[in-house]
Formats: structure tokens, C-alpha cells, sequence
């Protein structure tokens, strides 16, 4: 390129002209024969790379992208599976409750989180749900916690269990480091991921204080006889490799009405959840009762999950 | 008696169903948008299954037969008495009908079914029984915005060593709940270290 074409007081010379023709010319031709190549990769069509983001798309362009994970999931897991994209519900803010007097870390919740929501199994293996065993003399503090507690019974004398997971922050962090718009804070409270946006940057695990975020750094293993066929496209469908995932409160079953599966298998009941915006719900009960704190307030992260004391 | 009990659990049950008044302060508009399209109902769980062939009491225990009231170690009911650690000096007779052993006896003298034992303990643990009437102490299941099963006292806590221990799950009447064990659980497999993903 020549000195003066960077002079925009000059006119370009006809050779710089032609020059310019020719450059564009060549990136719309490599474009083109990207594309054209994208669109002969298996699983992974135009339409697909060239699609609205996930709140732009119209109801027949969410029908389709819904019908294509449908179908992938098919051709992967040979399974019928129902992939809905139910959106908030007007007058509902979901919150979560629980009762670190009662948790006895058995980890029920872990593993009936990864049944529900389709983790990865082994390598990567991924927990949403991370219970931590601390010390009733240093309190909720996480220089006194430890991940790979595995004693013969729980609860252990002089320890309590504290599980995190995604604290579905008002003020989310991980939504801000987000380069791509992959995920966003839903009306309803919910920070979801759309796996199909994600580019796996992994700008929002290095910013989500909780360590709530978690990457598939290999294809996700996942058998096909566990697979969970009730899925949500903001949530449980399966994942491919390189994107980051998080707990969305079960969105599948939360936005159907129904408690999320860490609160059905808690055996101790220490798992609360709600509507915030109803005065009747067992959460709201819970914060006008009990001595209730989120977890690393000083962040003004502003979760919609509280930890609190019933006794 | 009968008809006294019968208005005392009607009571007792509407209680536990009635939501707190708050005349003077009307639901926002957001709240009442969010109420269930499906009626909103409270379903109680079953409650664990009497030991093998130890219900009805009367199949053994006459109602007509005199009882002796000494508070003493019996000669048989091995399985609840060897475990009996109910606060200090209970005994059988403090929560069981003497005259009646199929229900349960409260301190005021009324008769109490089994199916709601809730409402013997909440004799003393008052504060208990009114958290768990709002969902805060205790375990439901089923949907938030409708129908919710809720679990029992006696579901998690053995009435005769009610201190927590752990729960397994049980079948009754093709409905799963759960029941008391008296040892601690183990817990699920700890989640892998990096190194060991990396194999």
C-alpha cells in the first residue's frame, strides 16, 4: 500500500482503485467460500451462522431453531426429545433459599442436578452444584473450605456444608464480561446461556465471583440412556464442546411450575424456592422469618439466591 | 368426644390451609398475576409405613383392658424402646393412648390419628410446627405456583428418636415419600480433581 493512500485529501489514484476493487473482491469470494464451507460441516448450517440472536428471533424463526435441536438431538442420541423456549412469566421473580442449619452436605443435589440438566458425566466431568464443607469455628468463610470432603457419613462433628451454585445475580457480572451477548438476565430473574451464541471466550467464568460457570472443554459425555428429553433451549438441552454452562433454576421445570430438581431430592429440605412477588410463597416466608444473607455481598452482585438460618 | 375431635381437626386442618390475614394490605398487582391458573392445593404425604403387623394396636392391646400407668421399661416393643431418645424421661404413654392405642394421645387428653401426629409435636415444638405450616422447616414437592405435596413430622424424624439422621425413600400406595433410617446417610461420590479428569 502506498504512503499517500492513508491521506484522505487525495483522491485515489486509478491504480489504487483497481487495487481496492480487487481487495474486495477477495474477501467477499473467501466470505462466500467460508460460508460454503460452514454449510458442508455436519451440524452446522447457514441458516444456523447466519440466525438472529436468541431475543430477536421471530415466533416461526424460534420454531425452527427449536425443530433443529430436536432433530440434532435425534441424529446424536437416537431419542424424541420436546425442546421448548417457554419465556417468563408476568408477576413471577424466582428465588432461592437455603438453609445452611439443615444442609448436611450429602450432595444429593449434585447428582440430581446433573440428571436433570444433561452435564457431562465423566471427562469433563460438571457440577453445577458445588458443596462446601467449612468449619462451624471459622463460619462462612472460604479459606476454611474444602471441595473433596468424602467421609463414611455426613453431617461431620464440627463441620457445616455450604453448596453455591449460580446466584442469578440482579447485577450479574459474568452478563457484562459477555463479548457476544451469549447470556443475559431473563425477566423471570434467570441468567441463561444460549449455547448456539457462546463462543466460549470464557470472559464470564473469569468474572462470576461464585464459580458458577463451567466449560466444556471437551465434547460433553453424556450416555444416551441418561439423557433428560424434557429439555429447555435456554437450559438443559445438551451442550457441545467449547461452550460455558450454569445453573438456570431447572428453567425447564421452574417456568413449568414446578420446584427444580436440587429441591425435590433435598432430604433434608434445606432447598426453598419461589416467587419472590408472592407474599404466600415459602421463599418470601423465609425472608420475613428468618435470619437470611447472600453470599459475598460486599460484590453488590445482588443474588436472587439467599443462604439463610432456620434455627 | 367424637364430635369435639371432629370440630378440633377441622380446625386444626383449616389452620394449617388458611393463609395469614392481611386485610389491610392488598397483593400488588404483579403477585396476583403470578397466582396458578391450577387451584392451589396442599397435599399431605403418607406417612411411613408401621412396622410388619404392629397396626391396628387393638389387634393386641384391649381398650377394655385395665393399663398400668408406671412409667417403667416394657417387656416387649424391643425395636421402639431400645432406640427411645425422645428428650429426657418419655415414655410410651406420654404421646400413645392408654385406653385407645390406635391414636395417639395429646397432653390435653385429645385423641389424635396417626395421620396427624404433626399436631401432637407441635405441643412442644411450637415453633417448628408453625414454620413448617409455611413451607420454612420440612419438605414439599410438586409444583411452586400449585399443588405441593408436604411432607410429615414423622417423615424425617422418627417420633422416638427424632433427632435427624437421614431418609430413604419408600413406596406407599404407589407414592413415593420418604421414611426416617436411624443411621447417618453417606454422602454421593465427591466431584472429580482436574488431574483426574485429565486421564
Amino acid at each position: 500500500m502506498s504512503a499517500t493512500s492513508s491521506l484522505p485529501v487525495l483522491p485515489p489514484t486509478p491504480d489504487e482503485i483497481e487495487d481496492a476493487g480487487r481487495r474486495a473482491f477477495l474477501r467477499t469470494a473467501v466470505a462466500g467460500g467460508a460460508l460454503a464451507g460452514l454449510s458442508g460441516c455436519a451440524g452446522f448450517s447457514m441458516d444456523e451462522f447466519l440466525r438472529k440472536h436468541f431475543k430477536e428471533l421471530g415466533p416461526d424463526e424460534l420454531k425452527k431453531v427449536l425443530a433443529k435441536v430436536e432433530k440434532t438431538n435425534k441424529e446424536t442420541w437416537g431419542k424424541d426429545t420436546r425442546v421448548s423456549a417457554t419465556g417468563p412469566r408476568e408477576g413471577v421473580e424466582f428465588g432461592y433459599g437455603l438453609d445452611i442449619s439443615r444442609c448436611i452436605g450429602c450432595r444429593r443435589c449434585v447428582y440430581a442436578c446433573v440428571k436433570e440438566n444433561n452435564q457431562s458425566r465423566q471427562a469433563p466431568q460438571i457440577h453445577w452444584i458445588t458443596v462446601l464443607e467449612m468449619e462451624k469455628d471459622h463460619g462462612v468463610d472460604l479459606a476454611h473450605a474444602e471441595v473433596y470432603y468424602d467421609p463414611a457419613t455426613v453431617p461431620q462433628p464440627g463441620k457445616f456444608y455450604f453448596p453455591v451454585q449460580c446466584q442469578q445475580c440482579r447485577n450479574p457480572p459474568c452478563v457484562k464480561a459477555c463479548p457476544t451477548q451469549a447470556t443475559w438476565k431473563e425477566k423471570d430473574g434467570i441468567v441463561v446461556v444460549d449455547y448456539d451464541w457462546c463462543i466460549g471466550c470464557r470472559c464470564c467464568m473469569s468474572a462470576c465471583p461464585y464459580g458458577a460457570r463451567h466449560f466444556n472443554f471437551a465434547t460433553p459425555t453424556l450416555p444416551a440412556e441418561e439423557l433428560n428429553p424434557d429439555q429447555h433451549y435456554l437450559g438443559n438441552r445438551p451442550r457441545p464442546k467449547g461452550v460455558v454452562e450454569k445453573c438456570t433454576f431447572c428453567i425447564q421445570r421452574a417456568r413449568e411450575g414446578r420446584y427444580t430438581a436440587c429441591v425435590e431430592v433435598c432430604p433434608v429440605g434445606a432447598r426453598k424456592f419461589g416467587n419472590l412477588l408472592d407474599p404466600e410463597s415459602e421463599i418470601r416466608k423465609v425472608m420475613e422469618t428468618k435470619r437470611v444473607f447472600v453470599f459475598k455481598e460486599d460484590l453488590a452482585t445482588h443474588p436472587q439466591f439467599y443462604y439463610f438460618y432456620a434455627t | 368426644m367424637r364430635p369435639r375431635f371432629a370440630v378440633l381437626a377441622a380446625l386444626a386442618l383449616t389452620a394449617l390451609r388458611a393463609a395469614p390475614v392481611r386485610a389491610n394490605e392488598p397483593a400488588p398487582a404483579p403477585a396476583a398475576a403470578a397466582r396458578p391458573k391450577a387451584p392451589e392445593a396442599q397435599v399431605q404425604a403418607n406417612s411411613p409405613p408401621f412396622s410388619d403387623g404392629i397396626f391396628p394396636c387393638s389387634g393386641c392391646h384391649d381398650p377394655k383392658a385395665k393399663v398400668d400407668l408406671t412409667h417403667r421399661r416394657l417387656q416387649f416393643h424391643d425395636e421402639q424402646q431400645d432406640v427411645l431418645k425422645h428428650g429426657e424421661e418419655r415414655w410410651c404413654l406420654d404421646c400413645h393412648d392408654a385406653q385407645n392405642r390406635d391414636v395417639l394421645r395429646s397432653a390435653s387428653g385429645l385423641a389424635i390419628p396417626f395421620t396427624e401426629s404433626y399436631r401432637l409435636c407441635g405441643q412442644c415444638h411450637g415453633d417448628k410446627l408453625r414454620d413448617w405450616k409455611v413451607g420454612v422447616h420440612g419438605k414439599r414437592v410438586g409444583r411452586w405456583d400449585g399443588t405441593k405435596t408436604y411432607f410429615l413430622c414423622v417423615n424425617c424424624h422418627n417420633p422416638h428418636t427424632p433427632a435427624w439422621k437421614g431418609v430413604s425413600d419408600v413406596v406407599v400406595d404407589g407414592k413415593r415419600i420418604v421414611s426416617p433410617t436411624l443411621q447417618l446417610i453417606k454422602p454421593e461420590p465427591r466431584p472429580k480433581r482436574p488431574e483426574e479428569m485429565r486421564q
